[in-house]
């Protein structure tokens, strides 16, 4: 649940909620750091839930020496109130019996703040496309029906590509469409509830594969400000997203010496 | 995935495994019970050996130790000067700790356990020392339900708890003269001195102390956590010793714990024979 750091509960009537699903190559939580790290958020609450594996570290998003200090915890909620945004930032694995817990928590979570919408960051496995997903682009989206309404002009404007409905039996024509996320972790499931309970939700997705998946969270967080426009995009180049020192040493410590 | 050679190799993923989640939706009334029962088994039950009146027990100071150094050193240098009394336990069973055969009374030496200590001449400083492993999906409710018994206003909790080097990640190489060391993470509500540098990014803590600590920090209780990294993960006397300075302020410590006593914790991690002698 939800639990404010500061003395102050925060509101989110109005907001947007951007949140990671934990999914192949943790591309969702890495385009999130990008995100709460560029523009500076503040940390407003934890979740604080028996659904994740516990972590604790210091802060990931220190600029300086003074505010490298201050604890962070599995999953915190970051708010920046000028653009009406708040992220929720999962930094571990869902504990494999608490899936559905946690899918009911995000639910009420997301119904009981009074957010305007939510858009789930997550990410495929590359190689389980089918003929039709190789071609084009390797990002997609999903729209929830309450979402359509407002958002499917505009996503046809930006030429964006629906995730695809794959058959149930692949070489059987006939057989039923339906929704395949593999990699993707809750996404599918969390997008399904938001269907039921009629939640304004957008997934936007990447294919991809485990490894150095820094370049596919660019490619994810600036296809999603093409669309939410959080940070202005200079007229030459592409935006200039600040990388946390959090990620320094991805794969490992320094080389020792005498190895070679 | 289709290798270069033709062979088809499994993928997986660091992030997630693969969707067993589809099925969840379609259990019936038989695996709800076997998940109940499962979920009963695993449990985590905090016992004490006077009976409680229900009320939590005045704390001003709990200390936590877990990892083979961490409850050595408070064996060696802390419980062996006499002046502490078992107050209470923790059960719990997992694949890895099988509990007690007789789930409602306290361990016995050797047994790995989860148990509970008060000092006499000050019974509101308690210890916790926590030799069982305790499962992910465990974490949580250990720390509930141990929380749940003390008193958590003006309480100062002290986490000892054993890591690897090899998981300490620094650009410079780190060579075998600087270890062990220790580092230690705070919450906001802890103010008071630190007895070692704090533990940079990108390095983090799991386990029972980060569950201890993300509950102390959401609840707001003061509280520290010294992660001890050595190269050695049985009890070590020069890794124990290295505990030292996180608890002199908290506790009065054997200075120079006697050699009978160092060499029992110790012997543990010994071989009882190998093939050459």
């Amino acid at each position: 649940m939800f639990i404010a750091s500061g003395d102050v509960v925060p509101s989110f009537k109005g907001f947007t909620l951007i949140m990671p699903a934990v999914s192949v190559g943790n591309v969702g939580q890495l385009a999130a750091d990008l995100l709460i790290s560029t523009l500076n958020m503040p940390r407003v609450g934890y979740f604080h839930t028996d659904c994740l594996i516990p972590m604790v570290g210091n802060n990931p998003y220190a600029t300086s020496t003074e505010d490298a200090a201050q604890l962070s915890t599995s999953a915190e909620v970051y708010s920046h109130s000028d653009l009406k945004l708040a992220v929720l930032q999962i930094r571990t694995p869902i504990i494999q019996t608490k899936v559905r817990s946690f899918r009911k928590l995000m639910v009420s979570w997301i119904k009981s703040s009074g957010f305007l919408r939510s858009v789930l960051l997550s990410s495929s496995h590359a190689y389980q496309r089918d003929d039709q997903q190789l071609h084009g682009t390797s990002l997609r989206y999903l729209l929830t029906p309450s979402l359509q309404k407002e958002e499917s002009q505009r996503v046809e404007e930006l030429g964006w590509r629906e995730m695809e409905r794959i058959s149930a039996f692949p070489g059987i024509s006939d057989s039923e469409q339906r929704l395949y996320i593999p990699g993707g972790g809750v996404t599918k499931a969390l997008y399904t509830d938001c269907c039921t309970e009629d939640l304004p939700m957008a997934v936007v997705l990447i294919f991809c594969s485990e490894g150095d998946n820094i370049p596919d969270a660019f490619a994810l967080i600036n296809h999603l400000n093409d669309w939410l426009h959080l940070l202005e995009k200079p007229t030459q180049g592409s935006v200039q997203w600040r990388v946390p020192p959090s990620w320094r040493l991805l794969f490992g410590s320094g080389i020792p010496p005498l190895l070679f | 995935m289709a290798t270069f050679f033709g062979e088809v190799l499994s993928v997986y993923s660091r992030a997630v495994e693969e969707d067993e989640y589809d099925d969840m939706t379609n259990e019936n009334e038989e695996d709800e019970q076997i998940r109940r029962e499962i979920e009963e088994k695993r449990s985590v039950h905090v016992h004490w050996h006077s009976q409680k009146d229900g009320g939590s027990v005045p704390c001003s100071d709990l200390i936590i130790a877990e990892g083979p150094n961490a409850t050595g050193f408070i064996s060696a240098y802390v419980l062996s000067s006499g002046g502490w009394t078992a107050v209470g336990w923790v059960s719990l069973w997992n694949e890895r700790s099988h509990g007690s055969e007789r789930p409602d009374e306290a361990p016995g030496p050797g047994e790995p356990s989860c148990i509970l200590y008060q000092q006499k001449h000050t019974p509101s400083v308690l210890i916790c020392q926590c030799s069982c492993y305790v499962a992910e999906d465990q974490l949580f409710q250990w720390t509930e339900k141990v929380f749940g018994c003390v008193q958590t206003r003006d309480l100062t909790v002290t986490v000892l708890s054993d890591c690897s080097a090899a998981e300490y990640k620094t650009s410079d190489y780190l060579s075998g003269s600087s270890v062990p060391f220790l580092r230690s993470l705070r919450t906001s509500a802890h103010k008071g001195p630190v007895a070692c540098p704090p533990l940079d990014q990108p390095n983090i803590s799991t386990g029972l102390a980060a569950a201890v600590l993300s509950f102390c920090q959401v609840q707001r209780i003061a509280a520290v956590l010294y992660q001890c990294y050595s190269d050695v993960l049985q009890p070590d006397s020069l890794t124990m010793q290295t505990y030292r300075a996180a608890v002199s302020a908290v506790l009065k410590l054997d200075q120079s714990p006697s050699a009978e006593v160092l060499q029992k914790i110790t012997r543990v991690g010994e071989l009882q024979s190998n093939l050459y002698t």
